[in-house]
């Protein structure tokens, strides 16, 4: 059945969000280079404008695909990613200190930004199944598991960030999929009593920065440093910024991983109050948009598949621009589309991929 | 069916929320931009500038010391420091086993130094390693990222003759001190290097300079990378000295491995030739750090290295008195010149028993004979009758009892007494018995060794006393007239051409073609253990005065050789060997022992003289009380 239904054409396609993708891109790779022209890196921005070229085919690819399809596939898929992530565990490539990658076409890839994309896939079946307006205590408890099993894997690398961004996925399907509110206030409550022995359970270094974000004033060169050299180049762009490639502490390097993870710092130095005005306006045009589409969307698998997408992203964007400004603890969450980086900014066009899947079937029948 | 084809109502209400949610949340976010950019922009910009500003010292040098010839005594070299950063304690406490191990100094020598700081305040780095070698250098620049608490900082050493040649002149420099800093009002900062003693510290604005800074951007690991501006070091002025360098290396040769000190000064101007003191030590140990065990055992040495005994030691001047005591018998005419003693051997003076140094004694003794002879009996009957006011007013007008004014600091005054110094002192009567060991310069009277060149470099230029001084300088010294007699002058200055040249105590100083002149001097001592032992094995300090010619003198030579033995013996044929080797370059050829080293750079000869001059014996045995203000010398005949 699934067959006769018919994509629509190139016209079809979203091409405002298109245009606010290209819009966030460019900024990215123009402050890519401004980070690393005058350094070692230098090149780095081409590395990226290759890296979105392949994104953009990709999502051209994943787009004429139907999602039908590749919802049907989900538990296979589900299957792949939990295999991948044992691998990388057992025979990963390590890099900066924990076991993320494994090499594939001669590049690095992060298996875990591959296991994000199933894990979209994998929720947005399970709540398609889901035939009802309210969420069973039940039914919530079976997506828990579904993402837990994966989260466990990627926390094992240890790779923290990654793993939490997989819990807005179940969290956002879950809401529309009817979460009652009696259970996510129980829900919350556990997440309370959790904290203590959750922080147990932590690295060290994921101690350091949790209480670094909480006082930041007791450490100003150790994991505090990272935190207070962001805020001061936010803070001294000002409204206008000192000009791009003018930043003295993104050029001199006061700025950590300036290029990939801090790239708002940089944006906001060079760039001052107006750039990231844009910036965030920018975003939010986008998730707003992913959102509109959703509602759009032909059926509720559609649905649940843009807003994987829209959490996952959503998230990114919030906990990464506020971890630059000090208010939240450094997690190494990357910019979506505008962070350094092959692995993410390939997943990022591989969902949108998905997004314009559902938006070119939502006038099928 | 497929499972997609049962239709369900899309949650809009839900999605809408999240909207708002996302919309609510970027609100909130710009708000933080705004705060940081906008609201709070200058405190950060400020940041910004501190971070990538760093302020840098530009040390000045210090001027060096040139001897009269510009032959260079002390300089600089550059040098680097390895400062330690303390920003980050915790982050130091980590990397000190690195760190360590790095500048292969011990862990414990590090962390030491550490805690020590850790009193200051946190941005103020510390030396930790005085002075860098290349390795350590390598060390620092290839471990700026994971070692990042670690800078060089370029100082300028200074460099002082090596073995301490000079020592006690040229002085040392060190750290300032917090009572430094608040007596100069501002002029010095810590950390500032400031002279600590003897020139170094008398001359100390003249050749400190003025410190300038760098302003230089730095990247996140502190590596320079570009420059702002820079305010230029002010070099401190060198300045010239009257030593001579050739006679102030026969000084050191003839002195060393002894406990004493020479003066040597040109008695028309006040001009010091030479200026030596041994045991010495060595100001280089000063000019990077001093370890505290090194200046404990300086300090605690009974040999007392650090004090200048050329201006500090005050000892009995022994029979070198006499040659102010016949000049107060001459210039006061209390007493004829022809007076006539006769010398058995031992006189005696209120019921108590004097003797001579000579046993049999030297039977009829005129003034002349009694200078020549060195005749105790016959200056204890001039004592007598001269009276001890009117010894001490002489004396004291011919240079005891007062500082001579030499351009160095700590200069002591010695002592010469008088019944009112009694009186005033003590609370006692002075009793006549006194007098008679004064008279020959035993009892409480006391001189430094530089006090004696004065008084003899007066007497010989009749009467113009010139202040003595290190610095060349185109103004004439202070001088202070005391006038004496042709007639006086004459008879002093051919009884101590006799002294040397016709029979008298130092005829084996005799220097054949130089009108060579002086006065011995043995002044008895005995430790305070030694006389309650009953112990009568005791050591004489020697001394000699001498200058030549006998009218009009070049050059006056005082010279001190403790717990040695008779002054002939010991001090006068140092003083020989100065007056020889000044008049032996004078005529164009050089001393024997210093012609290789003339042609030379003044560093090579130093480190010549360095091997030539054996280490002070620290096993010789003391006879004498240590410290030099008790270590009077006791009247024993």
């Amino acid at each position: 059945m699934s067959s006769t239904r018919q994509a629509g054409g190139i016209r079809d396609y979203d091409w405002w969000m298109m245009a606010i993708v290209f819009a966030i891109c460019s900024m990215g790779v123009l402050e890519i280079w401004s980070a690393t022209h005058a350094s070692g890196l230098a090149g780095m921005h081409w590395k990226q404008v290759s890296w979105i070229g392949l994104g953009l085919a990709g999502m051209f690819l994943v787009s004429r695909l139907d999602y039908h399809a590749v919802l049907d596939k989900a538990p296979i898929l589900y299957l792949i990613g939990l295999a991948a992530l044992v691998l990388v565990l057992a025979a990963g490539h390590s890099r900066f200190g924990a076991k993320r990658w494994i090499p594939i076409f001669g590049q690095f890839l992060q298996v875990s930004e591959l296991v994000k994309l199933i894990i979209i896939i994998a929720v947005a079946r399970f709540f398609a199944d889901v035939r009802s307006d309210r969420l069973s205590l039940g039914d919530l408890f079976k997506a828990g598991a579904l993402v837990a099993v994966p989260l466990g894997l990627i926390l094992l690398q240890p790779d923290l960030g990654t793993a939490l961004v997989l819990v807005p996925v179940v969290a956002a399907g879950a809401f529309l999929a009817g979460l009652q509110w009696k259970h996510a206030a129980a829900l919350l409550l556990v997440c309370a009593m959790m904290v203590p022995v959750a922080w147990h359970s932590l690295k060290p270094y994921q101690k350091d920065r949790v209480t670094t974000f909480l006082r930041p004033e007791d450490d100003p060169k150790g994991s505090g440093y990272q935190i207070l050299q962001s805020k001061i180049a936010v803070g001294s762009g000002g409204f206008w910024g000192k000009g791009l490639g003018n930043g003295s502490q993104n050029q001199l390097g006061f700025v950590p991983v300036r290029y990939s993870d801090f790239i708002v710092a940089a944006l906001a130095e060079e760039l001052g109050f107006a750039g990231v005005f844009v910036a965030l306006a920018l975003y939010t045009a986008l998730l707003l948009r992913l959102i509109q589409n959703a509602q759009r969307a032909k059926d509720r698998a559609g649905m649940f598949l843009v807003m994987g997408v829209a959490a996952i992203l959503g998230f990114h964007v919030l906990v990464n621009v506020a971890m630059v400004i000090g208010f939240m603890p450094v997690t190494g969450i990357p910019l979506p589309l505008m962070s350094y980086g092959g692995s993410a900014t390939l997943f990022v066009f591989l969902a949108l991929g998905l997004v314009m899947n559902v938006r070119l079937r939502r006038f099928v029948n | 069916m497929s499972i997609f084809e049962s239709e369900n109502r899309l949650p809009q209400t839900r999605l809408a929320i999240i909207s708002y949610v996302i919309v609510g949340l970027m609100v909130l976010l710009l708000v933080g931009f705004w705060d940081l950019q906008v609201v709070d922009s200058d405190h950060y910009l400020q940041l910004a500038d501190r971070n990538r500003i760093r302020t840098v010292p530009v040390i000045a040098p210090r001027g060096a010391m040139l001897d009269r010839e510009g032959r260079v005594l002390v300089d600089t070299y550059p040098s680097f420091s390895v400062l330690l950063l303390r920003d980050d304690e915790q982050q130091v406490e980590r990397l000190l086993p690195q760190i360590a191990d790095g500048l292969e100094l011990s862990l414990d020598d590090v962390r030491q130094q550490f805690e020590a700081a850790k009193a200051l305040p946190h941005f103020q780095p510390i030396v930790i390693k005085p002075e860098a070698s290349p390795s350590d250098i390598a060390f620092i620049e290839s471990h700026r990222a994971d070692v990042p608490v670690l800078e060089m900082l370029m100082v300028h050493r200074r460099r002082y003759p090596p073995n301490g040649f000079m020592a006690h002149a040229s002085g040392y420099v060190g750290e300032v001190s917090s009572d430094q800093i608040e007596e100069a009002n501002g002029r010095y900062k810590p950390g500032d290097i400031v002279g600590k003693t003897g020139l170094e510290k008398q001359y100390n604005e003249q050749l400190m300079g003025t410190d300038g800074q760098r302003r230089v951007v730095v990247n996140s690991v502190g590596r320079e990378v570009g420059r702002l501006e820079q305010t230029d070091a002010i070099p401190g002025k060198p300045i010239r000295l009257t030593i001579d360098y050739d006679l102030q290396a026969v000084a050191e040769q003839d002195l060393a491995g002894k406990k004493g000190a020479v003066v040597a000064l040109d008695p028309k101007t006040g001009e010091i030739l030479a200026l030596a003191s041994q045991p010495s030590y060595d100001p280089n140990d000063f000019a990077v750090r001093i370890s505290g065990e090194e200046w404990q055992r300086l300090n605690d040495d009974p040999e007392h290295p650090l004090m200048n005994r050329a201006v500090q030691a005050q000892l009995a001047p022994g029979s070198t008195f006499k040659i102010l005591e016949t000049t107060a018998m001459l210039e006061s005419k209390a007493i004829p010149a022809d007076f006539k003693v006769f010398c058995p051997g031992y006189a005696t003076f209120y019921g108590r028993t004097f003797h001579d140094a000579e046993k049999g004694g030297d039977g009829d003794v005129d003034l002349h004979k009694a200078i020549v002879k060195s005749c105790d009996v016959y200056f204890y009957n001039v004592g007598q009758r001269l009276g001890i006011d009117r010894l001490s007013y002489y004396a004291t007008k011919l240079g005891l009892g007062r500082k001579t004014g030499i351009d160095l600091p700590g200069e002591d005054t010695g002592l010469m007494p008088s019944e009112e110094w009694k009186e005033r002192t003590f609370h006692q009567k002075w009793y006549p018995g006194e007098t008679i060991s004064v008279a020959i310069g035993q009892g409480a009277v006391v001189v430094t060794p530089m006090q004696l060149a004065y008084a003899y470099s007066g007497i010989v230029m009749g009467g113009k006393f010139m202040q003595p001084h290190l610095l060349m300088s185109d103004q004439p010294a202070p001088e202070i007239d005391f006038p004496i007699s042709e007639s006086t002058v004459d008879f002093v200055t051919q009884a101590m051409y006799d002294v040397v040249n016709n029979g008298g105590t130092a005829a084996a100083s005799k220097l054949p073609g130089i009108e060579f002149c002086g006065k011995t001097g043995t002044a008895q001592v005995v430790s305070l253990d030694k006389r309650s032992g009953g112990n009568k094995d005791m050591k004489n300090n020697a001394w000699f005065v001498g200058f030549a010619p006998r009218r009009n003198p070049d050059i006056v030579v005082a010279v001190l050789v403790q717990s040695s033995g008779f002054g002939s013996q010991f001090s006068a044929p140092i003083a020989r060997d100065i007056v020889k080797a000044y008049y032996d370059k004078k005529q164009g050829k050089l001393p024997q022992q210093l012609i290789s080293k003339a042609g030379s750079a003044p560093g090579a000869s130093q480190a010549e003289i360095a091997q030539a001059q054996p280490a002070p014996k620290s096993s010789e045995p003391i006879g004498e009380q240590p410290s030099p203000p008790s270590a009077r010398g006791e009247e024993q005949r």
